[in-house]
């Protein structure tokens, strides 16, 4: 546990600065490591229809990097960047990169990761539209799953 | 006073600290964020509450004084000190209450 906590590092940006990809890749590459897996989640420029100028993210900070922390992922190194406020349509809120030995289990960790993040991490996002039709606060499904079941949201 | 007679002293105020528990109140620090911010108008508030209550009490207190919130209580969860906690937690003076309405990250 504590060589996992040693390559695993957790930023919570609370500005939005563009994500230096190329510095994360290089934080996880090992001699070890075989594999670089990455994900980038980015605005996207509509939803049902409605044109999307951007998403204003905020967060529990101490509580969301808690929670990421405790997401175990037994692989060689994983880095995650997470960027509040605006993001505009294009632009990269979160960044995650992980390396292993075999493909597989960096290409696994990075979906179980994001999935988990949406799950259980105390993070929000505000969807603002253009040609004022208004603003909403997202919800992810994953999340009221999570809380139907009971799981670790009590 | 030697050591022991003040250790005994010290015993005894706590016992009827202990006591006396019911009508003591406590201060939890109770967090909004994004939408319960919205339906509040605020961040944070100090809640003051009798000592032995549960999350659940915390909440129905911050309902009563922000009843917008009961638009979200079917869909929000709460967490104690940065962590998920069911409504039946007892809370302590000085605990950290957020409410958490549905996540968004990613």
């Amino acid at each position: 546990m504590a060589e996992e906590e040693k390559n695993t590092l957790v930023e919570i940006l609370e500005e939005h600065n563009p994500i230096d990809m190329v510095k994360y890749i290089d934080f996880v590459s090992a001699p070890q490591c075989g594999a670089i897996s990455t994900f980038s989640g980015t605005t996207r420029d509509t939803f049902n229809g409605k044109t999307v100028v951007e998403l204003r993210y905020e967060a529990y900070v101490p509580m969301a990097i808690r929670c990421i922390k405790s997401i175990h992922i037994f692989l060689c190194q994983v880095k995650m960047e997470l960027g509040l406020g605006p993001v505009p349509v294009g632009e990269t809120s979160v960044f995650i990169a992980i390396s292993s030995i075999h493909r597989i289990d960096a290409l696994d960790a990075c979906k179980f990761l994001i999935d988990e993040i949406k799950a259980i991490v105390p993070i929000w996002k505000k969807e603002v539209y253009a040609n004022n039709n208004g603003e909403v606060w997202k919800e992810n499904s994953e999340f009221l799953q999570e809380k139907s079941i009971g799981g670790r949201l009590t | 006073m030697g050591e022991t007679e003040l250790e005994t002293t010290r015993t005894n105020i706590d016992i009827i600290h202990e006591e006396k528990n019911d009508n003591l109140l406590i201060e939890v620090k109770v967090l909004f964020f994004a939408r319960a911010r919205d339906l509040t108008g605020t961040s944070e508030m100090s809640l003051g509450i009798t000592c032995g209550s549960t999350a659940r009490d915390c909440l129905n207190k911050v309902i009563a004084k922000f009843p917008g919130l009961e638009e979200i209580r079917g869909c929000m969860v709460l967490a104690l000190n940065e962590e998920y906690t069911p409504l039946s937690a007892i809370v302590k003076h000085g605990d950290e209450l957020a409410i958490i309405p549905p996540i968004s990250g990613g």
